[in-house]
């Protein structure tokens, strides 16, 4: 490849694809992309055809959660491309490197309204991290390479190659090695790095009240090993974000468990108490912060993050170290302090043991199906390195409340963005990446709908997924709104769904429905003597809501707790302290 | 927190199609207000370079210039608020100037180093270049004559002394040639 044989633009596609060491490819064929697809024959990169182009830009994200690689979506233009903008713009938001190949109509008809025409580029500059148009075969295999390397490098995001059709068909030779990636020296204006260090190690060693906050950047810079160790070195407790959850152990005694809108009431409250918050990898989402002017007032913030865009964005720091976590965490645990933090820390189990009370696993079933007991078994029942791919709602709460994850990649779910449709499709994309181990989605009867297409590619690819519908007749989560916000209105929440039993067995794959708690065990065991993917109907309790919640935009520390039993009411109640 | 204030950026930018379209749909979305926008060539034919003035306090001001390096097409990003700097705009003004008052509006021009390039019956054509105060002052002088028509090009601004782009820039841009 590196050198004079001539090939198409089509063949340099593939060539430099195969050299990335791409393993699969999601996408979906069609005019302005036929060049391509003709060249992919004779390629060894495994095609995966899906029912919807937005389900391939799912599927490259899911591969690339959980994998960390790079995920490719091929589609044609107009409508193909247009249909991947969902999926682009969740990579975005949850900094996923993706990397969407587009067809476009051939370089003379550009701007002519052509058939399947849109100016895909120009749609995509707002939800990419960087696009492309290319309209010569020569430039097909070092833009593709730059591609690569925007995708992965720093902040990770979406990028998008659109190649017109007659470069795919022209000729062109195409030098691997003359490509190299641009260095370009970013000065910020940020404080000093080694000033910043010593400041953020003498604030920790000070403070009294600290908090470590896990965000998605532990994930990606691999610094879960040096995270653990900072916390027990200093005795620091860490809280996660959604999107951080398994970048720290669940099980470890420091973990605290998720921050935010429907975090952990202790945590919350313990981040109204901190004297120090030291946040890594994330970026203060206003589902985690609520209201800004009375967050975390009493705290001083350090802030580790790759991005400078970032910094002083929502949360004004007093110490930014503009590095990649796991330096960071690694650097600071050097030269940090040994030490104890015991009261604070007692504190902390203090406020759990005052919350558990209000714990839904507390509360007994009563002969009805509870979403979040599904979740509490499923997790107790799952492999341990099961990967969990949720959608977005109620479900997606309650796993990450109970769902107790172990190491890293180990959760796929759309944050930022909170993409219905997601996790089918993500997790098609999650099983390419792990063949083997155990994959769960976790949906909602909404949110399967939106892309439930894919279960033909399932059935197509002949892979195995274990799939929960938590199925309550209702758009949950926006329902749990309308009863806590708007009298209980419920308008357009009430959804009927197909027997999904039966939807799965048209696809020619097993169905099971499940009413009551004893028969998760029971049919798991079915399921896993299954040869193929498995669908479950969960049916669950239909207006149940989850807790704690921090209603948008409110004080983090008025949360809405779930409510208590009449005996429990009797009981002495825990007040949150400011 | 410091109160938002002019402040000039210099940009240079691989000169391809579509960079204009990166830097204004970061400007809409991130809600920065645009106080001018100039691009133009420079002496490097695949360099072009974009002044820009905003108001912005020094944070929204650092926000705004990273935001600005995550651009793939920038190569470079210079802030010239507070640095020794040669700022100009130029202005094109139509102003109302009958007999009676030609003479009062050509001495004001004198005053402001404009020059008159359009003369007709009732009318002058000025064209006046300068750092944007000297330009408001004409401007303000002007408006009692009548202003017909007036167009500004916005500002550009170069630093003082020796350094040149090639100094700014020191490395090749264009990895990949094609870049929408």
């Amino acid at each position: 490849m590196s050198g004079d044989g001539a090939r198409t633009g089509a063949q340099i596609v593939w060539d430099v694809l195969a050299r990335e060491g791409v393993e699969v490819v999601f996408g979906y064929p069609g005019g302005a992309i036929m060049p391509v697809y003709d060249a992919m024959l004779s390629s060894t990169v495994r095609h995966v055809l899906v029912r919807h182009e937005q389900g391939a830009a799912h599927m490259a994200d899911g591969y690339a959660r959980a994998s960390g690689k790079v995920g490719v979506a091929l589609a044609t233009s107009g409508p193909g491309a247009t249909n991947l903008v969902t999926g682009i713009a969740t990579a975005m938001l949850d900094s996923s490197p993706i990397v969407c190949i587009t067809g476009q109509v051939s370089s003379p008809l550009l701007g002519s309204d052509a058939f399947q025409e849109t100016d895909i580029t120009g749609v995509t500059i707002p939800i990419t991290k960087h696009n492309y148009l290319v309209s010569r075969a020569s430039d097909i295999g070092p833009t593709l390479r730059e591609a690569f390397e925007v995708a992965r490098s720093g902040r990770p995001g979406p990028v998008l190659v659109d190649i017109t059709k007659d470069a795919q068909q022209a000729s062109a030779s195409f030098d691997w090695d003359a490509w190299k990636p641009r260095i370009r020296n970013v000065p910020t204006r940020l404080m000093d790095p080694d000033e910043a260090l010593a400041r953020a190690i003498a604030m920790i060693d000070a403070a009294e009240r600290p908090l470590i906050f896990a965000g998605q950047g532990v994930v990606h810079s691999k610094a879960t090993e040096a995270l653990i160790a900072l916390a027990e070195k200093t005795g620091i407790p860490v809280a996660s974000t959604l999107l951080g959850l398994g970048g720290f152990p669940a099980s470890h005694p420091l973990a605290l468990g998720m921050m935010g809108m429907h975090g952990e009431a202790w945590v919350n409250a313990a981040i109204q108490r901190a004297d120090l918050l030291v946040a890594i990898g994330m970026r203060f989402d206003d589902r985690v912060t609520g209201n800004l002017r009375t967050y975390a007032v009493h705290a001083k913030k350090i802030h580790v993050e790759i991005d400078p865009a970032e910094i002083n964005k929502n949360v004004k720091v007093d110490v930014p170290l503009l590095m990649d976590a796991r330096e960071a965490t690694t650097q600071i645990l050097a030269r940090v302090t040994r030490r104890h933090r015991q009261p604070w820390l007692d504190s902390i189990e203090h406020a759990k043991h005052e919350a558990s009370p209000r714990d839904i696993q507390r509360q007994p079933a009563d002969g009805r199906l509870l979403a979040a007991h599904v979740m509490k078994d499923l997790c107790a029942l799952s492999a341990q390195d099961a990967i969990v791919v949720t959608d977005v709602g109620q479900h997606q709460m309650w796993e990450a409340q109970y769902w107790k994850h172990e190491s890293p990649r180990t959760l796929v779910t759309s944050g930022g963005l909170g993409t219905m449709g997601f996790a089918l499709p993500a997790a098609i994309g999650a099983r390419f990446a792990h063949p083997e181990r155990e994959i769960w989605v976790i949906a909602g009867d909404g949110g399967f709908q939106m892309t439930a297409c894919e279960l033909s590619t399932i059935a197509q690819e002949g892979i195995k997924l274990y799939i929960a519908i938590i199925n309550n007749g209702y758009l949950g989560m926006v329902r749990q709104w309308q009863e806590l916000f708007y009298e209980r209105r419920y308008a357009a929440t009430p959804i009927r769904s197909p027997d999904f039993v039966k939807l799965a067995e048209a696809h020619d794959l097993r169905g099971i429905r499940v009413s009551t708690r004893e028969g998760i065990p029971r049919a798991l065991e079915e399921a896993r003597r299954s040869p193929g993917t498995v669908v479950f109907d969960f049916r669950v309790e239909a207006e149940e809501c989850v807790y704690p919640m921090v209603p948008a935009g409110a004080d983090l520390k008025d949360m809405i707790r779930r409510p208590m039993s009449e005996q429990q009411e009797q009981e002495p109640q825990f007040e949150m302290e400011e | 927190m410091s109160t938002a204030t002019v402040r000039t950026f210099l940009a240079y930018l691989e000169d391809k199609p579509g960079v204009l379209n990166r830097v204004t749909s970061l400007f809409r979305r991130r809600s920065f207000n645009i106080e001018s926008l100039t691009v133009g060539r420079t002496e490097r034919p695949d360099v072009s370079r974009m002044t820009l003035v905003v108001r912005a306090d020094d944070d929204a001001a650092r926000r705004l210039e990273a935001h600005l390096w995550k651009l793939v097409n920038v190569l470079q990003v210079d802030e010239v608020s507070n640095a020794p700097a040669i700022v100009r705009e130029l202005a094109l003004v139509k102003v109302r100037a009958p007999e009676g008052v030609r003479a009062a509006v050509m001495q004001l021009c004198e005053v402001f180093r404009a020059r008159v390039v359009d003369v007709s019956p009732d009318a002058l054509s000025i064209e006046i270049t300068g750092a944007p105060d000297k330009v408001d002052g004409l401007l303000e002088m002007l408006r009692v004559y009548g202003v017909v028509e007036m167009v500004r090009t916005g500002t550009v601004a170069m630093r003082r002394g020796q350094g040149g782009v090639e100094g700014v820039i020191s490395e090749r841009p264009g990895a990949a040639p094609v870049a929408a």
